[in-house]
């Protein structure tokens, strides 16, 4: 019945727009339009309802058909740029681009020709070296920060927060100008390579990773740290024995969602990474190629062929990503309430004899169904 | 200092007192192989121990909160607090093994001494200190991440003691919680998933297990149904003698069950908590000194 009710006031308030924006009036445009609509559905339906079921009612239906507008509008975004990507990647997207990289392609060759497998092996490295260097040191940081008592913590807290808040550009530009620029004449670890880009990730890894374990950190109960302290440990060993197991999970997805959103960085690898058409499997010597490097190079290519690779870069980065949201999922997931949930019932006995029963006369009358 | 309670040598119980330890059922121990019991390297000495307090008070920042209490917890019986909320009982306790020191702005003065020595000497390490006075706390705090055996074992890995015969240790100190029944089909499975009555024996398996010299309980109870609380209870009659029990309880007739003495705390609004009256479990309940007490004890305040 509320549906039914929910599409009239649907209907009635477009029909009302557009007697007075399209016959009356001279219109105020396609926004205003649905705007005003909008409004007028709101209202009819409030209406509506509080005739029929009352104040209580009217204002629950109203503020839960504001709450899933609200999610639509934050969903639609996502969904386009999703689908956007998709439809522009899709076509260019083969098995080859897993299993090719750009050697011998000509800008005439058609998009699904050649593929992005150097940038793929670039991104899992330079990814996969900066979590190395940026878990141990931003779970030592969390650390630090939630089971020390130190005054320092919170010079160090609001240093994290500034450095989270850092445009990603910045560490790119930090590693070029202390490592790159002075070093990379002598020795080709620091001239433009895999490394320097993981280093420049670490830079911005390091804080996101330190804030996610910090908080997974706070959910630990007090009274294990408390129980363990009193067993005779010493704080480091309750905390390497104690909170970190119980944390284990949650510390996972933290480490996961910071490779997720590492994966996507191009800011840092511009004057690190560099970029390079061809595989160069060694993280250490010479440019690399990245996803996120690839799609900014060949978006903005004049070549409708070469634009269009950039897209399919695009949709496997994505996928990428989703996958290891996917992996954080499962990892977080809490293993102990999962078992609890009962998704089925279980056959049971027939009612034994002689349960109790409420007494005759307290038994509440069977509701009549609205 | 007349106010101190001496308690006889040797401890023996008390005449008319321990209903509880009659009832208790005893292990048939033909039942089980005679087997050399697990021996612990590095942990606390054997026996039990005396815990004294001197004079001991305690701050929260500048806020007195317990001043001047004298109290002696005999080796190897059952001391009881008593005395209603926010009268220092648990910050008592918590004095006894140094975890008052780990809340920030807190602070001590007076001695408390274990079988003679200051465990806030300047010789003294809060983890040595309280590898020998265990505590189990209101709220049952198994570890989440490890199985039933590894809780029982936790103390082990934490403070470094080794142990000849780890199953064996599983096994007695579960024993000594009258837990080993309940969970001995299971003990690879996560201690979380016991009952909160299992749970809150687990935990004192858990404190058993290091050999404490002394155990301290906060209100162990009061989470439980009374069935549990059964349980513990017969579990802290069964310590009698093999370790010093210190016990802070809400529940009177719990406080009477279970203890040799008894220690009443009160403290007036915005006043430091001190001990009313203390001695003999028997003379606390029956005959009191301060009339405070037994309006206490009877139930007409707190």
């Amino acid at each position: 019945m509320d549906g039914v009710v929910a599409g009239a006031a649907a209907v009635s308030s477009i029909s009302l727009c557009w007697l007075i924006f399209s016959v009356l009036t001279d219109g105020i445009g396609w926004f205003g339009f649905w705007l005003v609509a909008y409004v007028a559905f709101l209202a009819i339906y409030f209406v509506a309802t509080l005739d029929r079921l009352g104040r209580l009612a009217a204002v629950d239906r109203l503020v839960t058909v504001v709450a899933w507008s609200a999610m639509i509008i934050v969903l639609v975004p996502l969904v386009l740029l999703v689908f956007y990507v998709l439809v522009k990647g899709l076509p260019a997207l083969s098995l080859g681009f897993f299993t090719h990289t750009q050697r011998g392609i000509v800008p005439s060759d058609p998009a699904t020709a050649g593929g992005g497998l150097h940038a793929i092996v670039g991104t899992l490295e330079q990814v996969g070296i900066a979590l190395v260097i940026s878990l141990p040191l931003g779970a030592m940081a969390a650390i630090f920060l939630n089971e020390t008592r130190s005054r320092l913590r919170r010079p160090v807290r609001i240093f994290v927060d500034a450095m989270s808040g850092m445009p990603s550009v910045v560490s790119g530009l930090f590693i070029y100008a202390t490592l790159i620029i002075p070093l990379a004449k002598d020795n080709s670890l620091f001239g433009y390579d895999g490394f320097m880009a993981s280093l420049a990730l670490s830079v911005t890894m390091m804080p996101t990773i330190c804030r996610a374990i910090e908080v997974v950190l706070r959910l630990v109960p007090a009274g294990l740290r408390e129980a363990g302290l009193a067993l005779g440990s010493s704080r480091a060993k309750v905390v390497w024995s104690v909170v970190l197991p119980t944390a284990s999970s949650g510390v996972a997805t933290a480490a996961i969602l910071g490779i997720a959103r590492e994966a996507g960085e191009t800011a840092p690898l511009l004057f690190t990474a560099f970029g390079y058409n061809f595989m160069n499997a060694n993280p250490f010597s010479g440019p690399q190629e990245s996803l996120p490097l690839f799609i900014y190079r060949f978006i903005r290519e004049p070549l409708a062929s070469s634009i269009a690779r950039g897209f399919a870069g695009a949709l496997v980065l994505m996928i990428l990503i989703l996958l290891l949201f996917a992996v954080a999922r499962i990892v977080g997931r809490d293993r102990t309430k999962a078992r609890s949930r009962r998704r089925w019932i279980p056959a049971r006995p027939p009612r034994r004899a002689g349960t109790a029963q409420p007494p005759d006369g307290l038994a509440l009358p069977a509701q009549e169904a609205q | 200092m007349t106010e101190t309670y001496i308690a006889p040598a040797g401890g023996e119980p008390l005449d008319g007192h321990d209903p509880v330890t009659a009832q208790v059922p005893t292990v048939p121990e033909a039942a089980r192989p005679a087997k050399e019991p697990p021996h612990l390297i590095g942990g606390p000495p054997p026996g039990a121990a005396t815990l004294e307090a001197k004079d001991a008070c305690a701050w929260f920042g500048d806020h007195l909160v317990l001043e001047g209490v004298d109290l002696v917890m005999p080796a190897g019986e059952v001391t009881s607090l008593i005395g209603p909320s926010g009268c220092g009982k648990s910050t008592f306790l918590r004095l006894l093994n140094r975890m008052h020191e780990l809340v920030p702005g807190a602070a001590m003065d007076g001695e408390i001494l274990l079988d003679g020595d200051d465990i806030y000497g300047a010789a003294m390490r809060p983890q040595q200190i309280r590898a020998r006075i265990g505590m189990v706390f209101q709220k049952p705090n198994p570890f989440p991440a490890m199985s039933i055996k590894d809780n029982v074992l936790a103390g082990l890995k934490l403070s470094r003691i080794k142990c000849t015969d780890k199953d064996g240790l599983v096994e007695q100190s579960l024993m000594r919680a009258s837990l080993w029944k309940e969970v001995r089909d299971r003990l690879d499975q996560p201690g979380g998933g016991l009952s909160g009555g299992q749970q809150q024996r687990l935990c004192i398996a858990r404190s058993l297990a290091v050999a404490p010299n002394v155990l301290l309980m906060d209100e162990p109870c009061s989470a439980l149904d009374p069935t549990s609380t059964r349980r513990v209870e017969e579990t802290i009659a069964e310590l009698r003698g093999e370790v010093t029990i210190v016990i802070v309880t809400h529940n009177m007739q719990q406080a009477n069950r279970v203890s040799d003495y008894c220690a009443f705390f009160l403290a007036e609004e915005n006043e430091p908590g001190y001990v009313v009256e203390q001695g003999a479990t028997t003379k606390m309940f029956g005959d009191p000194d301060d009339p405070r007490t037994l309006d206490y004890v009877e139930g007409r305040f707190g």
